[in-house]
């Protein structure tokens, strides 16, 4: 396959109830964050409660889509339906906002990145892939 | 309540099989139970308690079923690799509690003949990996990214790792992979994912192994030479609501709380069996368990250091990396060599003289997102 027909397969997660709100934003391409009522702070990946207050319940806020790579690699052998994929950046990005999220690093048309550097300034686009619309990180200009 | 000499490990045996396409998992699983028994001078039936972890074929009841079993005491954990090194532990709490007085303890599966992998990222998580191709090798590779960048850390290092396993595995007969090899011969072979090359990685065998842990009466009872329990730790590491830090393992908890039940030091600790489930694993948990500071694994683990004549003996059967893996859980196999060396019984090339006291960590799950940690401190039976 040559890296212009590469793309992410579509492999469909379940998902359950209690994120509509992050789900419905991410459908019109904007990234919410779930954060506590109670201290504002942000939790990833999302839930519908802080587990350091429980009761406090959370709320949505958008947020900018700026981040930094803090962790990356090239992976050569992907495993299952990613071997057709490989070699694909995952990484670690840390959101201007604060949260650390697991992605993937794309080119600006959403080909799989093949290299990446720790510090990287990067921002947030989703894809609808299968019936879910992914998060994934593209270089910043 | 301490389990500190509460309880004995009286026989451990690893099934020397490696690939197994025509045997069962569950025969495996009664193969290794056999084994274990026989080793303590035990028989089945007069096994009181029952561990195994949740992957076992139908789980703890089937497994009773189909071992036969009047255990009193039944319990599957599942902490991934790091289960059996924490059901010694729990083992230990049962018979403390009065529960019951003979523990079996085992482990069986065939990845390489099944071809199961476990999924990396089961869990509310889920459709916040799932998509991304965390496999099990790029997740410990994020790790030893961020290690390199913040500590200098190099590849060559973590081939020393393999390099150590791979000498130890020349000596053992059932070993997967018993080829001795050098760095550049880790640093050669194939990018799996980056940094990690195909030799940083554990092997993926059929197999298993199982345990027999006893009260100090059944013990003092057996001719066999015991192995004694004297400490031992768990966490949980995860991603903390967003805010992972990549560089560190749960055994930054574990370990103390296990060498705190145990009384002892690192000085004290001959012999280690860390869980290898990739190089990097061993050197951050190194760190972590206090044997060389923050950022110094790879440094320490360089000039031998882990080679059985090496200041810290380590996997001296050839561990996960070279020996076996089987069922993608790497715990029992480590908790087994421990054994061998605190009995004497490990291969003449590389058993540690006078090994008196031995430290086990299991590493079970991701380093790149949550994992299960178990530190165990075992002594000789006099410890
Ligand atoms: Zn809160």
């Amino acid at each position: 396959m040559t890296s212009a027909e590469r793309r992410f397969p579509d492999v469909d997660p379940p998902v359950e109830p209690g994120l509509e709100p992050y789900w419905e934003a991410a459908t019109e391409g904007r990234l919410v964050l779930s954060r506590c009522a109670e201290d504002g702070a942000a939790l990833w990946p999302p839930r519908p409660f802080c587990p350091r207050h429980a009761s406090a319940g959370v709320r949505w806020e958008p947020a900018g889509g700026g981040a930094e790579v803090y962790s990356y690699t090239v992976v050569h052998r992907g495993e299952g339906a990613f071997a057709a994929v490989a070699p694909y950046v995952l990484a670690y990005v840390q959101l201007d906002e604060g949260p650390r999220m697991l992605t993937n690093l794309v080119t600006s048309d959403g080909r799989p990145a093949t290299e990446a550097s720790i510090g990287q300034r990067v921002v947030a686009r989703f894809e609808q892939q299968g019936k879910l619309p992914v998060l994934r990180f593209t270089q910043s200009h | 309540m301490s389990i500190r000499g509460a309880a004995f490990i009286a026989g451990a045996y690893e099934h020397p099989g490696r690939v197994l396409p025509d045997t069962s998992t569950a025969q495996i699983h009664v193969e290794a139970a056999v084994g274990a028994l026989a080793d303590a001078g035990l028989d089945l039936t007069d096994v009181d308690g029952y561990l195994c972890s949740g992957d076992a074929p139908g789980g703890p009841i089937a497994m009773a079923d189909h071992l036969g079993l009047a255990a009193r005491h039944l319990d599957s954990t599942d902490l991934g690799g790091s289960t059996y090194v924490a059901e010694v532990s729990h083992a230990a709490q049962a018979i403390a509690a009065g529960k019951c007085s003979v523990v079996l303890i085992t482990m069986g599966g065939r990845p390489r003949s099944a071809g199961r992998r476990v999924p990396p990222s089961a869990g509310p998580a889920q459709p916040f990996e799932m998509p991304y191709g965390h496999s099990n090798p790029a997740s410990y590779a994020l790790a030893a990214r961020r290690h390199m960048h913040e500590f200098g850390t190099t590849p060559a290092q973590l081939a020393e790792v393999k390099v150590a396993a791979a000498a130890h595995a020349q000596h053992n007969p059932n070993a997967f992979l018993q080829k001795p090899v050098t760095v550049e011969e880790v640093l050669g072979s194939p990018l799996i994912a980056a940094p990690l090359h195909r030799l940083d990685c554990c092997v993926v065998t059929d197999g298993g192994g199982a345990l027999v842990v006893v009260s100090p009466q059944v013990a003092q009872s057996l001719e066999r030479r015991t192995v004694k329990v004297l400490g031992a730790g768990e966490a949980a590491k995860h991603t903390d609501l967003g805010r992972i830090d990549l560089t560190y393992t749960g055994a930054v908890w574990s370990g103390p709380r296990a060498f705190t039940e145990a009384g002892v030091s690192h000085a004290d600790i001959d012999y280690v069996s860390i869980y290898d489930s990739f190089t990097i694993t061993v050197i951050i948990t190194l760190e972590d368990l206090g044997f060389c500071a923050k950022g110094e694994g790879g440094r320490f683990v360089s000039d031998g250091t882990l080679q059985a004549t090496g200041r810290l003996p380590f996997n001296t059967d050839g561990g996960s990396l070279c020996n076996n893996h089987p069922a993608n859980r790497g715990g029992m196999t480590r908790t087994i060599e421990a054994v061998r060396q605190l009995r004497g019984e490990a291969a003449a090339a590389v058993q540690v003289p006078n090994c008196d006291l031995a430290l086990v960590h299991g590493t079970g799950g991701w380093l790149g997102t949550r994992m299960g940690s178990a530190t165990l401190i075992l002594g000789q039976e006099d410890a």
